[in-house]
């Protein structure tokens, strides 16, 4: 075949080809197109570093431009911030940035400096227990005096961090705008405060809005975030527990404790246990996403099939389980399937069965279960989305499909299935995470059981920090390591959920690598 | 023209056999969806607690007067503390979650798809993460177990679900906006007067999905306020109800409860399903 080594100059000559025609010159493509695409790569650097370049630059610019040019308002500006704003008509703002920046002083003298100078070591003396003698009984009473208290270094250490930025970012701004207004008062020209608040409705309206959710967000998810992320190279566990005891970093020990197999039994058992429960994690979301997408989508349209009466009815009988409380209805299902529960207790009526069928105490049907259960919970929520994407198929593309002679099954391939994915792939990565985590539906029908056994036994808890189980996710895991469990670990907890983010980050980005919705956000509006 | 009589009466035939495999296909699908509601109704009205069998011999409502009576169960704090809860945090979640919505679909500023990118990075960490830390600086503040430290986390969290209502914002025309821009409308008054009063769905959507959320809501209400009994939502308390001690007999107390909880969530939810419905399909998808 000498058509391969022939340059295709068109899409036609292209579609001519056959399939491994066609695979072979995408082969070739491929390695014909690397070289340039690397030499592009490389052109593209020097312009690239330019212009982040002159971004980092005029930063330092502005800043020499308001020492070096700057009136006596802008330069007292360097060391009271808010001060060239204040005497330049801009007095609320120049008060807010002031302020600021009195609250960062006061806060450092009394919080953020030592804080700071302890976060290496935690601390020193966690806390001591001293013996003294009553006059009046004379008997010895215990106390116990606090000292340093290794959780608050940690969190007052994040804050004073994250505010040291803060005071930054204002810093420039603060300058950066002196300086402009200085240089807008050479023409005769000035910004003053009812401008800041016209602009609030309009041109900076953004900020706005999203300014308390901005907040909120920090404080109550990025700061534990990142100390939960090192909470993780620390030993933060039932026996350093604060305020009693410090805690210490410990490097890499709690990642070595599951990945590294250093040949002590209990090592390998937590690499076992927890090989076990990310494989179970994956394969639950992956069967919880897909059984739902598509037995919903056919429940769906079934439903919309012409002729069928009474549509709504029968829609509103699924949504029930989307009204009623999701704990309700799983607590039910649980109680429902138990060993002497109601199932067995029919079919055992019936003499279908003579002895109670393990529907949660199996580990392989217990699975199975989790997954059908699932799908009752969630195959009404698919209905409904699948309901208006479907109706949005045109109808001339199925009539047209019909007058070629394809079968069903074919028009569905064809036309719905691709159409269906193409506009639903955020909502199924959403799904998939959201099954990652799926605490609820674990937790509330089978809290993980039936156990883990090793060698015959349970596995003891210092091992696995819980009694971990058979149908436990990541997510139920930590719950109980941190909550359930005597002895609990924080450390190895932090680093099972930073294994769940590494996990869900990869899956999503195969995902979104492959989904057009996403990409191209602006056509679609 | 015989033969294509019998042909359209052979076609008309395979459809009402199609048609009844359907209707026998959907009525099995309602009896599976609708019988532990059943269930449930049932066992919340039987006076001995028998868990084999599906339907109980004798019927009492001695469990809704036990419910609202036991001491050392207040289900009646439980149901005020989630009510509390869910309406705190529909409040300020309605109006967080639409505006950072907006602000993400029409305005344009700096950091925005840094910003959407950072939300959607933060939302592939677990959120039972930073609910750990949480619960030590509620400790060390000595708010733990209480049900204003709920509705704050509720709460601070909304920015994170602009998702749906982003999807929804998208499909309404730009022109409106360009529109009442030239008629010298600020930002503001655009959102408010434009694109609010076409929003319908989505608003009375994000307000069902606010409200009924906390009655649902396990894992963090388990967390932070599961320590005691009077800071409980109904569904820690309830679980706690039928787990602790192994107190199995207490299932119809527990079916009554449920029955409790979900009528009213239900007869809100089917008076907006329109809405929801709306809200899901025309948000939720496109994102």
């Amino acid at each position: 075949m000498a058509q391969n080594d022939v340059v295709l100059q068109s899409k036609l000559e292209y579609l001519s080809l056959n399939k491994g025609q066609r695979i072979l010159y995408k082969i070739g493509h491929f390695f014909k197109n690397t070289p340039k695409a690397i030499g592009r790569f490389f052109s593209r650097i020097p312009s690239k570093t330019r212009k982040k370049g002159a971004e980092v630059v005029s930063v330092f610019r502005t800043i020499s431009d308001a020492a070096r040019f700057g009136d006596i308002f802008t330069r007292i500006s360097f060391f009271v911030m808010g001060f060239g704003l204040f005497f330049r008509h801009q007095m609320i703002r120049g008060f807010l940035y002031f302020l600021y920046e009195i609250i960062f002083i006061v806060f450092m003298i009394f919080v953020g400096g030592s804080a700071l100078t302890h976060l290496a070591s935690f601390g020193q003396v966690g806390s001591m227990v001293y013996t003294i003698v009553d006059d009046a009984t004379m008997m010895d009473i215990e106390t116990t005096v606090l000292f340093d208290n290794s959780f608050t270094i940690l969190l007052y250490s994040i804050i004073t961090i994250l505010l040291i930025l803060v005071l930054a970012f204002l810093w420039y701004n603060q300058l950066r705008d002196s300086i402009k207004l200085q240089r807008m008062s050479y023409i005769g020209k000035t910004a003053s405060d009812k401008a800041t608040l016209k602009n609030v409705f309009d041109k900076s309206y953004s900020k706005t809005l999203l300014f308390i959710p901005t907040v909120g967000l920090v404080l109550f998810t990025i700061i534990p975030l990142i100390i939960v992320v090192l909470i993780a190279f620390t030993d933060y566990n039932s026996n350093h527990l604060t305020p009693a005891r410090l805690i210490d970093w410990i490097g890499l020990y709690n990642f070595e404790m599951i990945f590294a197999s250093t040949g002590t039994s209990n090592s390998s058992v937590l690499l076992e246990v927890f090989g076990q429960v990310l494989l179970w994690t994956l394969v639950w979301a992956f069967f919880a996403t897909f059984s739902n997408y598509f037995l919903g989508m056919i429940v769906a349209m079934i439903i919309n099939t012409k002729g069928i009466k009474l549509k709504k009815l029968w829609r509103t009988v699924l949504i029930t389980t989307i009204a009623v409380p999701q704990f309700i209805s799983l607590m039910l299902m649980s109680n429902m399937f138990s060993l002497q529960g109601p199932i067995n207790g029919l079919l055992q009526s019936f003499g279908w069965i003579t002895e109670s069928i393990p529907w949660f105490t199996d580990e392989w049907l217990a699975r199975v279960m989790i997954i059908v259960i699932n799908t009752w919970v969630g195959i009404p929520y698919t209905m409904l989305i699948c309901t208006g994407l479907l109706m949005n198929i045109p109808d001339d593309l199925y009539e047209s499909a019909k007058i070629d002679g394809a079968s069903p099954v074919k028009t569905y391939m064809k036309i719905t299935l691709p159409y269906m994915l193409f506009v639903t792939t955020p909502y199924l990565i959403s799904q998939f995470v959201g099954n990652i985590n799926n605490f609820n539906v674990i937790y509330l029908l089978t809290n993980g059981g039936p156990s883990f056994t090793y060698s015959g036994s349970n596995i003891p808890y210092q091992v696995v920090g819980t009694n971990v189980g058979k149908t436990d996710l990541l997510i139920t895991w930590i719950y109980k390591m941190t909550k359930d469990s005597v002895n609990k670990d924080y450390g190895m907890a932090a680093v099972l959920g930073i294994i769940i983010f590494v996990v869900v980050a990869f899956f999503s980005l195969i995902f979104y690598n492959h989904s057009n919705s996403v990409k191209n956000e602006e056509d679609f509006q | 023209m015989s033969n294509t009589k019998t042909h359209y009466r052979s076609h008309k035939r395979a459809i009402l056999t199609r048609n009844i495999i359907i209707y026998i296909f959907l009525i099995v699908l309602s009896i599976v969806w609708l019988v532990p509601f059943f269930f449930l109704i049932m066992q919340s009205l039987s006076s001995i607690y028998n868990p084999m069998v599906f339907i109980p011999s004798s019927y009492t409502f001695q469990n809704y007067v036990n419910l609202f009576t036991d001491t050392t169960f207040p289900f009646w704090r439980w149901w005020i503390n989630t009510f509390v809860i869910a309406l705190v945090t529909t409040i300020f979640q309605t109006v967080f979650v639409l505006g950072s919505a907006y602000a993400f679909s029409r305005l344009r500023f700096k950091l925005r798809q840094a910003y959407m990118k950072l939300i959607l990075i933060i939302g592939m960490f677990p959120s039972f993460l930073s609910m750990i830390v949480i619960y030590f600086v509620l400790q060390l503040v000595g708010l733990e177990s209480n049900i204003y430290s709920l509705i704050i986390i509720n709460v601070a969290g909304s920015v994170c679900s602009y998702y749906i209502a982003k999807g929804f914002f998208d499909t309404i025309p730009r022109s409106l906006d360009e529109a009442a821009m030239i008629d010298g409308a600020n930002k503001n008054t655009i959102f408010f007067r434009v694109i609010m009063p076409l929003s319908k769905p989505i608003v009375i959507y994000t307000i069902l999905i606010s409200f009924t959320g906390p009655w649902g809501e396990f894992m963090m209400s388990s967390y932070i306020a599961g320590g005691n009994a009077l800071s409980m939502t109904v569904a820690v308390g309830l679980r706690q109800m039928i787990t602790q001690n192994n107190l199995t007999t207490l299932f119809p107390t527990f079916c009554a409860g449920g029955v409790v909880v979900a009528i009213p969530i239900m007869i809100l939810f089917f008076a907006l399903q329109k809405y929801y419905v709306e809200g899901i399909t025309g948000g939720a998808v496109k994102g």
